[in-house]
C-alpha cells in the first residue's frame, strides 16, 4: 500500500483523523516484512512509539504539531541520532552511541517527524552500490538480484520499499540521486550549504550535502522546507529562501533547459537515453525550449573528483582512531600501534584504498599535480557551468549511464563502479542543486532523469521537477 | 605503468596509519595503480590563468561571538563510547613503546 502525500499524512494526524502510533507501526510492520533486503541497519521502536503518541497526545490537547505532524522517516545510518547505533555501516562505529542529534534530525523532530529506523549504506558512504557495507548488501526492491545504488542504498530502498514516506541521504558525488534512480524514486541534492550537516558523519566537506528522498518532488520540498537554513553549528551554512517550493502551478512554457552534449554521448546505455529524449519531447511539447549545451570538462569531472574526494576523505577519517570512540584494538603495545591495528580492523577495503589515495595526492611530490591541479579543474568546471547557465536556466540528462546492476558485477573494479557517478559528481563539484525523478523503465529497471540548476535556485528546480513529474506520469 | 610500487603503499599505509597485510599490499598495489593512472587524466586540461576552488558558494571568514556554546552534551557524555577512561579522561596506550 503506498502512503499518503506527507502533507496529507501531517493533515489526517493534526486533525486526528489518524494517528502517529498507527503510522509508526505500519513503518515498524514493514520493516519486519521486508528484511530480506537488507535495507535497515536498526530499529528506533522505543523511542518512535513513545514520540509518536506524544503526538497523539498533544492533537488530543488541541496543540499545534507541525509540517510534519507524525509522519515515519527512515535516516541513513551517517546520521547520528538518539536511541539507535550510528555506524556508517562500518566496523569501527558498530558499537557507537551518538551522544547528540545531527541538526537535520532535530529539525525534522521539531516539526512532528518521527525517526523510526536508520537504513544501510555503503561503509562511511564510500560507494555506488551499497555493497561495501560492512553489514552485507542492500537488494534492489525491484530484482533482488541487482544493488539497489548507493550510498544511499538502504534509504532509497526503504522509501521503494513503501517502508515510510520518506528517508534522509547524503550526497557526496551522487549517494542520493544514484540509488534514487536505480530504485525508481526521487532523490534532492540540495545547493552546497543549504542543509546542515552538523552531526552527520563527514565525508568529503566541500562536496556533503544531504538531502531527502521521497516518492514525490512535492515530498522532498516539504522535507527538505523543515530542513534548510543557516545552522550555527554548520559553518558552511547558507540562507534559504522563504520558501523552498509553495506548490503552486508552474508552466513549463518558454523555459529555457539545456540537454548536455557530454551526458548523451559515449558510455550511455541506449536504453536509458530513449528515456531520457522520450521525457525531452514529452517536455518539448509543453512549450519548453530545448537547447543542446556543452559542457567540455564534464569528461575530467570524475577524475577531479576522484582526487579532491580521496583527499578530504583522508583527513576527515583521521579521527577515527580508535581511541576516543570507535573500534579499539586491545593487543596493540603502544599508541601507534593502537592506532594502525584498530584502523585496519574498523575499515573496509574501499574505505582504505580512498584514505591512501587521499594520502598519495596530497603528499609533498605530488600535490600540484594531482590536489591542487584537481582543485583547479574544479574552477574549469564551475565557469563552464557558469557560462551555460547565462543561456539557460536548467539542464537536464540521466542520472547514471546505466539501471541497476547485478550484484557482485563491479566489486573487484573498482574504475567501473566508479564510473557509475559520472553524470552525478559534477553537480557536488560546482555546488548546484540536482534531482532524480524516475522517468520510465529500460532493461526492466527504472531510470533516473536528472535536473539540475544554478546554486540557490532550489525552489525554481523543485517546481520544475514537479512539472516533468507530471508530465511522466 | 606500474607507478605505485608495493613500497609506496607501505609508505602510504604508515603515513593514514594503517597496518595492511601482505596480500593486501599486492592487491591495493594494483589497485591504487589503475586509479592513479586514471586520475592523470586530469594532466591534459588547459587551465592556463585559473586559480583552485577549495569552497563553492562564496562564504569567506564565518565566525561567531567568542563565547561559551552549550552544546547540550556534558563529558561524561562523551565519555560513555571511550574504549578506555580514567579520572573523567581517555586512557590511551603509551605512546613510546
Amino acid at each position: 500500500m503506498n502512503w499518503d502525500s506527507i502533507e496529507k499524512i501531517a493533515h489526517d494526524v493534526s486533525s486526528g483523523k489518524v494517528t502517529a502510533e498507527s503510522l509508526v507501526e505500519r513503518s515498524l510492520g514493514a520493516i519486519e516484512e521486508t528484511k530480506e533486503y537488507n535495507a535497515i541497519l536498526a530499529v528506533s521502536k522505543i523511542r518512535a512509539l513513545e514520540r509518536a503518541r506524544e503526538v497523539d497526545q498533544k492533537v488530543k490537547n488541541g496543540e499545534n504539531i507541525g509540517k510534519l505532524a507524525g509522519v515515519p522517516f527512515i535516516a541513513k545510518d551517517n546520521f547520528l541520532t538518539f536511541d539507535t547505533t550510528t555506524t556508517a555501516s562500518s566496523h569501527m562505529l558498530e558499537n557507537f552511541h551518538a551522544p547528540y542529534q545531527a541538526t537535520a534530525i532535530e529539525r525534522l523532530e521539531a516539526a512532528g517527524a518521527i525517526m523510526v529506523a536508520k537504513s544501510n549504506l555503503d561503509s562511511f558512504a564510500h560507494g555506488s552500490s551499497t555493497e561495501n557495507s560492512a553489514f552485507g548488501p542492500t537488494l534492489n526492491p525491484l530484482d533482488k538480484s541487482k544493488v539497489p545504488g548507493g550510498s544511499s542504498g538502504g534509504s532509497a530502498a526503504a522509501v521503494a520499499l513503501k517502508i515510510a514516506p520518506f528517508a534522509l541521504g547524503t550526497d557526496t558525488g551522487g549517494s542520493i540521486r544514484l540509488p534514487a534512480s536505480f530504485c525508481g524514486v526521487v532523490g534532492y541534492k540540495p545547493t552546497y550549504g543549504l542543509v546542515s550537516r552538523y552531526g552527520v558523519v563527514a565525508m568529503a566537506s566541500s562536496t556533503d550535502v544531504i538531502g531527502p528522498i521521497t516518492t514525490s518532488v512535492e515530498d522532498a520540498a516539504v522535507v527538505l522546507d523543515v530542513m534548510s537554513g543557516k545552522d550555527q553549528f554548520d559553518g558552511t551554512t547558507i540562507d534559504r529562501d522563504l520558501e523552498i517550493y509553495d506548490g503552486k502551478p508552474f508552466s513549463l512554457k518558454g523555459k529555457k533547459i539545456g540537454l548536455v552534449k557530454e551526458y548523451l554521448s559515449s558510455g550511455i546505455d541506449e536504453g536509458v537515453k530513449k528515456v531520457v529524449l522520450d521525457t525531452v519531447e514529452k517536455i518539448k511539447a509543453q512549450g519548453a525550449e530545448i537547447v543542446e549545451v556543452s559542457i567540455p570538462s564534464i569528461s575530467l569531472s570524475l577524475a577531479c573528483y576522484y582526487v579532491l574526494v580521496p583527499a578530504e576523505v583522508s583527513s576527515n577519517l583521521s579521527r577515527y582512531d580508535g581511541q576516543r570512540y570507535g573500534l579499539s584494538d586491545t593487543t596493540a603495545k603502544n599508541l601507534d600501534e593502537s592506532f594502525e591495528k584498530s584502523r585496519a580492523a574498523g575499515f573496509e577495503a574501499e574505505n582504505k584504498r580512498r584514505i591512501m589515495i587521499g594520502t598519495y595526492v596530497l603528499s609533498s611530490g605530488y600535490y600540484d599535480a594531482y590536489y591542487k591541479k584537481a582543485q583547479i579543474v574544479r574552477t574549469k568546471l564551475i565557469n563552464e557551468f557558469n557560462t551555460v547557465f547565462e543561456k539557460v536556466d536548467y539542464l537536464i540528462g540521466p542520472t547514471a549511464p546505466m539501471t541497476a546492476f547485478e550484484i557482485g558485477k563491479n566489486v573487484d573494479d573498482q574504475l567501473q563502479m566508479y564510473l557509475a557517478d559520472i553524470m552525478t559528481v559534477s553537480a557536488n563539484l560546482v555546488g548546484i542543486p540536482s534531482i532524480s525523478i524516475p522517468a520510465g523503465n529500460a532493461n526492466s529497471m527504472p531510470v533516473g532523469l536528472q535536473l539540475m540548476a544554478p546554486q540557490k535556485s532550489d525552489r525554481n528546480l523543485l517546481a520544475l521537477a514537479a512539472a516533468i513529474e507530471k508530465e511522466i506520469e | 605503468m606500474s607507478k605505485i610500487s608495493e613500497q609506496d603503499i607501505r609508505k602510504l599505509a604508515s603515513l593514514s596509519k594503517l597496518k595492511l597485510s601482505d596480500e593486501e599490499v599486492k592487491l591495493y598495489q594494483k589497485e591504487l595503480t589503475s586509479i592513479v593512472t586514471y586520475i592523470e587524466h586530469l594532466s591534459e586540461a588547459d587551465v592556463n590563468g585559473l586559480a583552485p576552488t577549495s569552497q563553492v558558494t562564496g562564504l569567506k571568514n564565518v565566525t561567531r561571538a567568542d563565547a561559551l556554546i552549550d552544546y547540550g552534551v556534558s563529558p561524561s557524555d562523551l565519555l560513555k563510547n571511550a574504549p578506555a577512561k580514567k579520572d573523567n579522561q581517555f586512557k590511551v596506550k603509551r605512546m613510546i613503546a
